[in-house]
C-alpha cells in the first residue's frame, strides 16, 4: 500500500506538470463560469454542462491516459526495474493519472460554482451527482486506457483504439440502439435497451445523470425506460452498480495484462 | 550466481532464445556478446524479469525468479536507452528511486562525484543530451551497491573522460565481489574488462566461459577476432 502511494504520488508530480492537464483544467473552469454567468438559472448551467462533461470527460480520459502511458513507457520499465511488485506499479499508475484527472475536474468545476453560489444553490444535489458522475467517468476512461495500452504494442494503433472507443460509445452506440428500436418498434424491447443502456458507460452516465435533473425530454429513450422500470432511486442504484462494474472490470483486465507484458 | 535453464522466448514469429542454458560466475565480470538481435537484451531483462520467459527458469542465488519481486533490491540496472521521467530532474529521479527501494545499504555516491555534472542535476531530464543521460543511468545503476549489475552498452553515447570514469568503478567494484553481466558492441571494451565471455547467437549459447579460454581454442589475440573466428566457424558448421 505504501509502495503504490509512492508510486502515485511521483507519477502525480509529473502530471501536474504537463501543459495538456492544465489546459484540460482552464478549459473546465472557462467554461462552466461562463455557463454559469450567462447560462440563466443554475439548472440550465447544469444541464449544459451534463452535455461537455460526458462528451469531453471520456475522451480527455482516454486520450490523455493512452498517450501518457505510451510517453511514460521508460518510466514504467523503470519502475519494473525496482523491488517493486507489478500489481503496485500498476495500481500506482492508475491512481497517479485518474486521480490529477479527476481532481483537475473537480477543481475546475467546483470553483465556478463556488463563486457562482447563488445561482446554483438550488442544485446542490444535481451538481454533487454531476461532480461524481464526472469523476466516475474518468476513473472507467481512464482503466480502459490501461487496458488498451497494456494490450497494444503500437503507439499510434494503441491511440486509433483509444479514440475508436470514445467515438464508438459517444456517437455509433446511441445510433445503432436508435436502429434497433426502430426496426423492432413493434415488438416489446424494454429489457433488451435496459441491457444495451447498461452496456454503454456514457449511455449510463448519461441516465445517471438525468435521472436527477427529471427533464422528462432529455432523457431520451434508454433513460425514459429507466425510469418506468425502476423509478428514481432504485435506478439511480442500479447505474451506480453498473458504473461500479465498468470501472473494475477494465481495471481488472488490464491488470492481468500488464502482469503478462514484456517490457 | 545466475543460472539460466533452457530458457525459450519468442516475439510472435521469431524465436529470439532457444532453450539457452547459461551459468553466470559470481564475483567475475560477464560479457555477453553476439550478433545484433542475438537475444542479448532479451536475456538481461528476462533476468530482471521486465521480459517473462516462454520456458524455462533462471535462478539468482538458488532463488527462482518470478516467484517474488525482492530479489531485485540486489540488482542494478543499467538499460540500453537511458529514457527517464522528462519532467523530473536528474536529483528528484534520485530521490525517488532511493525512497522507492527504501536500501538498506548506504547510497553510493561516487559516480555521482566523479562525472561533472555541473549544473545538470537540477534541470528537467528532457533538457539533458544523451550522454548526460547515459552518465545519470549509470549513477542510477550503482547508486544502491547491488551485488549483481546488469550493464546494457554502458559506454554507448559517453565521452571518452566518463567512460573511463565508468570503467574505473566497474573493475572497483569487481574488486569489491561484485558481479557483471555486461553487453557492449565495443569489442576492445570488453577485453578489456570481461573476465568470461559468453557468445550468444541464434538464441544459443555458442561459448562460454572465459575470455583466454576463448582465446586459446580461436588463436586469435584479441577478443574482436576470436568472435569472428568463432562466427565464421558457426557458419560453416
Amino acid at each position: 500500500m505504501k509502495t503504490i502511494a509512492k508510486v502515485a504520488g511521483y507519477e502525480i508530480r509529473d502530471v501536474l506538470r504537463s501543459r495538456w492537464l492544465i489546459g484540460y483544467a482552464l478549459f473546465f473552469l472557462l467554461i462552466t463560469d461562463a455557463l454559469f454567468r450567462f447560462g440563466g438559472g443554475g439548472e440550465k448551467a447544469l444541464l449544459s454542462l451534463v452535455n461537455v462533461v460526458l462528451f469531453l470527460i471520456p475522451l480527455v480520459a482516454i486520450v490523455f491516459s493512452t498517450v501518457y502511458l505510451y510517453a511514460a513507457r521508460e518510466f514504467i520499465e523503470l519502475l519494473l526495474a525496482q523491488p517493486i511488485r507489478r500489481t503496485q506499479v500498476f495500481s500506482g499508475l492508475y491512481l497517479g493519472l485518474s486521480l490529477p484527472l479527476a481532481l483537475s475536474f473537480v477543481a475546475a468545476i467546483g470553483l465556478p460554482f463556488l463563486i457562482h453560489r447563488g445561482a446554483a444553490t438550488s442544485q446542490p444535489g444535481t451538481f454533487a451527482a454531476l461532480l461524481l458522475t464526472g469523476i466516475a467517468l474518468t476513473f472507467i476512461f481512464t482503466a480502459l486506457a490501461f487496458l488498451i495500452v497494456a494490450r497494444t504494442e503500437d503507439r499510434i494503433r494503441g491511440l486509433g483504439i483509444a479514440v475508436a472507443v470514445w467515438l464508438f460509445l459517444a456517437v455509433l452506440y446511441d445510433g445503432l440502439v436508435l436502429l434497433v428500436v426502430s426496426i423492432m418498434a413493434d415488438h416489446p424491447i424494454e429489457r433488451p435497451i435496459l441491457v444495451l443502456m447498461l452496456a454503454n458507460p456514457m449511455d449510463l452516465a448519461r441516465v445517471a445523470l438525468l435521472l436527477q435533473f427529471d427533464v422528462a425530454a432529455l432523457l431520451g429513450y434508454t433513460g425514459a425506460v429507466l425510469q418506468k422500470f425502476f423509478g428514481r432511486s432504485v435506478g439511480i442504484a442500479a447505474t451506480s452498480l453498473a458504473i461500479v462494474v465498468w470501472i473494475i472490470a477494465p481495471l481488472f483486465a488490464g491488470m492481468r495484462a500488464f502482469q503478462k507484458k514484456d517490457f | 550466481m545466475i543460472e539460466a535453464r533452457r530458457v525459450t522466448k519468442s516475439f510472435g514469429k521469431l524465436r529470439v532464445l532457444d532453450e539457452l542454458s547459461l551459468t553466470i560466475r559470481p564475483g567475475r565480470i560477464t560479457g555477453l556478446v553476439g550478433p545484433n538481435a542475438a537475444g542479448k537484451t532479451t536475456l538481461a531483462k528476462i533476468i530482471l524479469g521486465l521480459i517473462k520467459p516462454d520456458s524455462g527458469t533462471v535462478e539468482i542465488d538458488g532463488n527462482l525468479i518470478g516467484a517474488d519481486d525482492s530479489y531485485r533490491s540486489r540488482i542494478g540496472y543499467m538499460p540500453q536507452l537511458a529514457r527517464f521521467p522528462e519532467n523530473l530532474s536528474a536529483r528528484e529521479l534520485f530521490a525517488m528511486l532511493a525512497d522507492l527501494r527504501s536500501p538498506s545499504r548506504l547510497l553510493d555516491d561516487d559516480l555521482l562525484q566523479a562525472f561533472n555534472f555541473g549544473g545538470a542535476l537540477d534541470k528537467p531530464i528532457r533538457a539533458l543530451s544523451g550522454g548526460t543521460r547515459q552518465k545519470v543511468n549509470a549513477v542510477i545503476a550503482f547508486m544502491f551497491q547491488p551485488d549483481l549489475l546488469i550493464l546494457d552498452e554502458p559506454t554507448a553515447g559517453l565521452d571518452p573522460v566518463s567512460s573511463g570514469v565508468l570503467k574505473a568503478k566497474v573493475l572497483r567494484e569487481k574488486a569489491a565481489g561484485k558481479t557483471f553481466l555486461l553487453t557492449s558492441h565495443i569489442m576492445s571494451e570488453l577485453d578489456e574488462l570481461a573476465d568470461d565471455v559468453a557468445f550468444i547467437n541464434d538464441g544459443r549459447v555458442a561459448f562460454v566461459g572465459a575470455l583466454t579460454e576463448l582465446k586459446r581454442i580461436t588463436r586469435q589475440s584479441n577478443l574482436e577476432r576470436a568472435i569472428a573466428e568463432m562466427m565464421k566457424r558457426g557458419a560453416a558448421a
